[in-house]
């Protein structure tokens, strides 16, 4: 790691009250809701049994994936060797397990049996994909903690195992996206999701959440602190935003081709793509146009070439088109109806045949915002009491070669 | 509260250490009630019968030697399965949630019409749990709670359900359902809970009492319930002769239901 950088606390202040005050309230919200929720039942939610996973799912595979992508800034430097990822790692190693901790809360609150949560981990069904997740999800933590103990100690024990750390984050990393995207890999009754393409798709969506969050967290951070960020970091993060972006549209284009040569999966193909109302939208626009096109432009724009606002604004809206991507997968993907019998129209009292409608109900939102809460003062404690923030990001710091 | 029992014990049967608390369970009610492991009935109190009598003895296990199934053949059902939906509804106590909406009720069998587009022909049949040789539901729950018994009944262990719904998501029959609202006024043989998911799991306390599905029983000339394993049983039979579809066959799952006139 670079010697000449030096690594301390974020300070006080009203601006630390604040940031607490304000997720402390989300997670008071989402907290409320939770008990609102179990108390009641989920009839006071907008899941039902034809959309039976909703809001609180997108929220927490978002933070889920989000969190895989997030700890692969610290992977870049450690496993690939780039030097100016090297004093990144330590916030982005607490991104990581916050978003994680924020993502599995949410799904954890929303089961219908909460209070089983210790039958979870004593009844284990080795085939169920979630089974594996919950083994990845603790192992993640576990190593997350690890590795940011390589990162931090400064004995010679803790500097001999930073490496290896970091190689050993970087697979698990990968097992645990692919275990999320398999969730819908493997389902063979549902037309939109029986795909393995869905494991790398998640890997490569997971890059790039992950580098929009921690471009965001990082800028807030050393504007807050008051600390210098030099545009050096920032370019290496805007371009792999950008190239991750693309990648995540090169699985996609594959993914929708393969479906559309396969007449089976016609139906579903031009629902998403073409009648499918807000399902459709959410591809054009949420996920094609302002997902990916859009921050693309901001980012490769030369005119707009180290301007802080537009990678901000990159983003964000790259953000945006993860969650249209997840929402559109999983809400949008349950939504088309289940084929029975082929080449036929079938009717139920039990919805049969019917594109089914899904409107999140507002405990359902705020149990997410409430998630999101967890994960952002996670970060903000982790910040202000332990060193994870460079005392400066500045091009001469972080660049040696810099004049 | 025997057939409860009939159902639990086996459905426990296949884990060991639930199989234990139920030895201790049959030892406790012996104690207390004063009877040995082999009486069949008992009076625990005036009016109240401890009573043991069914096909299979209740510590009896369950075994892969039978396979139950269904053959239900659509050209006799007169109303499209209308009276099986009934008798379900009345043996195992649902339809009648208060404060879920229609597409948060609970159905475990419903009548399924099927227009073919190109002919027009019009099909009425009954779905429900097609109780798959290999269910999806069974390979993607995290706890085992949803499980295939020895004998080839699908069900959910309801004591260890979380409530996850991967297993609705993962069944192509759309036969699951999640309960989301408190529940009273159950049937003691048929426990329903709310936050947890359940299905057809084919009468199995009927069918441990030696007795038949209630649907079959509503829909006699239409259903036929038996041993897919054996040669001889009249399923078995009428399957070889006539043969049976399974819906969606394409994602080969050996479903224990078939249809005819599908």
């Amino acid at each position: 790691m670079n010697k000449r950088i030096t690594f301390s606390e974020a300070g006080g202040g009203l601006g630390f009250i604040t940031l607490l005050m304000v997720t402390g309230g989300m997670i008071a919200l989402g907290f409320l809701s939770f008990l609102y929720m179990e108390h009641s039942g989920h009839h006071v939610t907008g899941m039902n049994n034809q959309i039976v996973w909703g809001l609180p799912h997108v929220f927490a595979i978002f933070m889920i994936v989000a969190a895989s992508g997030a700890a692969n800034i610290g992977s870049v430097g450690t496993v690939f060797g780039k030097k100016i990822y090297q004093p990144l790692g330590r916030l982005s190693v607490i991104i990581a397990i916050a978003l994680l901790i924020g993502g599995l809360l949410v799904l954890v609150l929303d089961l219908g049996h909460a209070d089983r949560l210790i039958v979870a981990m004593t009844h284990f069904n080795p085939k169920s994909i979630f089974t594996w997740n919950i083994a990845l999800y603790s192992g993640f933590l576990g190593i997350m903690f690890f590795y940011l103990w390589t990162m931090m100690d400064r004995s010679k024990l803790a500097k001999s195992l930073y490496k290896p750390a970091g190689y050993i984050a970087f697979l698990w990393r990968i097992i645990l996206t692919m275990g999320t995207g398999s969730i819908f890999g493997f389902l063979v009754s549902r037309q939109y999701y029986d795909a393995a393409i869905m494991a790398p798709l998640f890997i490569t969506l997971s890059y790039v959440l992950g580098t929009a969050i921690y471009t965001l967290v990082l800028m807030a951070a050393y504007k807050w602190t008051g600390r210098e960020l030099g545009d050096k970091v920032l370019n290496r993060l805007r371009y792999t935003l950008a190239i991750f972006i693309a990648a995540v549209l090169f699985f996609e284009l594959a993914r929708h081709l393969t479906n559309l040569y396969a007449t089976e999966h016609h139906g579903i193909e031009s629902y998403i793509l073409l009648d499918g109302g807000i399902y459709t939208f959410l591809f054009w626009g949420g996920q094609i146009f302002l997902g990916s096109l859009v921050p693309m432009f901001l980012v490769w724009c030369k005119k707009l070439k180290d301007n802080r606002l537009a990678l901000g604004v990159a983003a964000a809206l790259a953000i945006l088109g993860g969650v249209s991507f997840i929402y559109n997968v999983l809400i949008g993907g349950q939504s088309y109806p289940l084929v029975l019998f082929p080449n036929a129209v079938v009717e139920s009292s039990f919805f049969d045949g019917i594109t089914n409608s899904y409107f999140p109900s507002l405990p359902e939102m705020l149990l997410g915002i409430g998630g999101v809460g967890v994960t952002l003062l996670l970060i903000v404690i982790g910040v202000k009491v332990l060193r994870l923030l460079p005392d400066s990001l500045a091009d001469k710091v972080t660049d040696p070669h810099h004049k | 509260m025997s057939d409860r029992n009939h159902m639990h014990q086996n459905v426990d049967q296949n884990r060991g250490d639930d199989g234990n608390i139920n030895a201790y369970r049959r030892q406790f009610m012996a104690s207390v009630v004063g009877i040995s492991g082999v009486a069949t009935v008992a009076t625990i109190a005036p009016g109240i019968i401890l009573q043991q009598a069914q096909a299979k003895p209740a510590d009896e296990m369950v075994t892969n030697k039978v396979r139950w199934g269904l053959l239900i053949d659509t050209s006799r059902l007169t109303d499209g399965g209308d009276a099986c939906v009934e008798a379900c509804k009345k043996e195992h106590g649902w339809g009648n949630e208060k404060l879920s909406n229609k597409e948060q009720d609970a159905q475990w069998i419903r009548k399924v019409k099927v227009t073919e587009k190109m002919t027009g022909h019009v099909t009425s049949l009954p779905v429900m749990c097609q109780h798959c040789d290999t269910a999806p539901c069974v390979d993607v729950c995290p706890t085992g709670a949803s499980m295939k018994r020895a004998d080839g009944i699908v069900l959910v262990n309801k004591h260890i359900c979380i409530g996850c719904r991967y297993c609705m998501m993962a069944c192509p029959y759309k036969a699951r359902s999640f309960v989301h609202e408190t529940l009273t006024d159950q049937r003691p043989y048929s426990p329903r809970g709310r936050g947890v998911v359940e299905s057809c799991n084919m009468c199995v306390h009927r069918v441990d009492a030696g007795k038949k599905p209630a649907c079959v029983e509503a829909a006699p000339e239409a259903i036929l319930f038996g041993d897919l394993n054996d040669k001889e049983s009249d399923i078995s039979k009428a399957l070889k002769e006539f043969g049976g579809t399974q819906i969606r066959a394409d994602l080969g799952l050996n479903t224990g239901v078939r249809y005819r006139g599908i």
